[in-house]
């Protein structure tokens, strides 16, 4: 049984919350993240949950709440954005080194500066050294749907967890979804039992000790291998999910990609104007096709690989600057996954949609026309390019077709 | 994984440490060998000591072990060697000397 509702990514994410009544939330505001808390603190105050809901004044002091109930036995959720998340920075590497299974609920927000309140990637992809499981949403569906499997996914495997969508487009556009029944929540996520915990009184436990040389290669090696190990968990719980929802879920989405010659590499919501553009070149006959990436860390390396050697140019698409000057974040490690591969297709890299930069359908009829020129002339050309932005250079779309390196 | 904390020492491999390198025993720091730092010792002067057990409290690290009343010479397994109670002595029973090592 599900019933139907209208509501933002945001409200989505409260009601899931709701449903699952985790025991402590620690939580400061910020745009576009806000009304996670506001409307949770609306449950509490008419007693629909019973989550102690701690008001810090600071997401340094959310983070740290977190940990703290977490390591006391407790299941401890947050939400934040942008700077919020940058001021959690310190305390993700501890809360992901220390296997607290902590849930955030990250609403995507360009980082300053300039000052910014709009949607890009670059808060959570800074993050992504940090050691949190992070999964990305296309729709305000699979917003709701990805926070229902980040329980099981995280208190299985002991790592920390961010479900991220982008700020403004689904954690405020309202749209039809799904929701589950209250019950079918609780049997699916369960209540969190650890083994060992603060407060368990015949098991006095001590929690992040000082690691000298001697240990600290081998507490990390540890946990880069909980990162690997939580590959087939992050499926088994898709599956547990699809026999309940009917709704299918996998590292990344493939679409139209089987017969196409060239594809997009895109994550979020800007997959949804993507599929619109690979609908209507369909149309006029064109073969293209998109990859939807939703887990980023653990980096589906080889199954991704496999599905972008399904054609011969791939355009990776990045919502976040890395200032590396070769490539944004999903471009290098996409780009790297092939490199043992004969016969890899191209791969461009386009920085796009920063700081709330639209995307359109058009946008991306010029970046298939690019991967089409790739594909017919075997050329790449330069492969570190910009969408979207104004360039004197070039006209008003600030394209080339070809490559324009200097 | 090991879980015993008198296992978990500088020849345990990434595969047996502690999930979160957690420790599932309390007041384990006995077990670490601090001692090693020091480089001055006191010397317990045991013929001038008067027991008055001023220097034990003072000591900041519970290395003056105190037993029926009276103080035994000192737990150089874990004493830092920082002369606190060298300094605190009313009767110079103790010495604070470098330590040949």
């Amino acid at each position: 049984m599900s019933k139907r509702d209208r509501m933002s990514g945001n409200e989505a994410v409260a009601i899931a919350m709701k449903q699952i009544n985790p025991d402590v939330m620690g939580a400061f505001p910020i745009t576009p993240s806000t009304e996670i808390p506001q409307y949770y603190s609306q449950y509490i105050a008419n007693g629909e949950v019973d989550t102690e809901f701690v008001a810090v004044e600071s997401e340094h002091s959310a983070m740290s709440v977190c940990m703290g109930a977490s390591a006391a036995g407790a299941r401890a959720v947050t939400a934040t954005s942008s700077a919020g998340l940058a001021y959690m920075w310190e305390l993700l590497y501890v809360a992901a080194s220390q296997r607290l299974p902590i849930t955030m609920a990250v609403v995507n927000r360009a980082l300053t500066g300039p000052i910014n309140i709009n949607n890009d990637h670059s808060d959570s992809m800074g993050a992504r050294d940090s050691g949190w499981i992070q999964i990305y949403a296309e729709s305000n569906q699979e917003v709701y749907d990805n926070y229902i499997q980040a329980m099981p996914i995280s208190e299985t495997i002991r790592l920390p967890i961010m479900i991220c969508q982008d700020g403004f487009i689904t954690s405020h556009g309202v749209s039809n979804i799904e929701l589950m029944e209250d019950e079918e929540v609780k049997e699916f996520v369960g209540e969190y039992e650890p083994d060992n915990y603060l407060l368990k009184h015949d098991n006095p436990l001590a929690v992040g000790p000082y690691g000298i040389s001697p240990y600290y290669m081998e507490a990390k090696r540890s946990q880069a291998q909980a990162m690997k190990d939580a590959m087939p968990i992050i499926m088994d719980v898709a599956k547990r999910f699809e026999k309940v929802t009917g709704r299918k879920y996998g590292f990344f989405e493939e679409y139209m990609i089987d017969d196409a010659d060239v594809a997009l590499v895109v994550i979020g919501s800007s997959a949804g104007t993507g599929k619109e553009a690979v609908d209507r070149l369909r149309a006029e006959g064109k073969r293209v096709g998109l990859i939807k990436l939703r887990v980023f860390r653990p980096f589906p390396r080889q199954q991704l690989a496999e599905a972008m050697l399904k054609v011969k140019a791939v355009a990776i698409m990045d919502k976040a600057e890395s200032f590396s000057n070769s490539g944004g974040p999903l471009f290098s490690e996409a780009r790297s996954s092939l490199y043992d591969i004969p016969n890899k297709p191209y791969c461009i890299n386009y920085i796009y949609g920063l700081g709330g930069r639209d995307i359109t359908v058009e946008d991306y009829y010029e970046i298939f026309n690019d991967l089409f020129i790739i594909h017919d002339t075997d050329d790449a050309g330069d492969i570190y390019r910009y969408v979207g932005v104004r360039d004197s250079r070039f006209g008003e779309r600030g394209f080339d077709h070809r490559k324009y390196e200097d | 994984m090991k879980t015993r904390a008198k296992d978990i020492n500088e020849k345990i491999t990434w595969q047996e440490i502690t999930v979160g390198t957690e420790i599932y025993e309390p007041a384990t720091s006995v077990l670490v060998e601090t001692g090693d730092w020091r480089v001055m010792i006191p010397i317990w002067k045991q013929e001038v000591c008067r027991q008055c057990l001023i220097c034990a409290p003072f000591c900041p690290d519970s290395s003056i072990p105190v037993k029926d009343g009276k103080r035994l010479d000192f737990d150089f397994v874990h004493c830092k060697g920082c002369g606190i109670c060298y300094k605190t002595c009313p009767f110079d029973a103790i010495d604070f000397v470098k330590e040949d090592k």
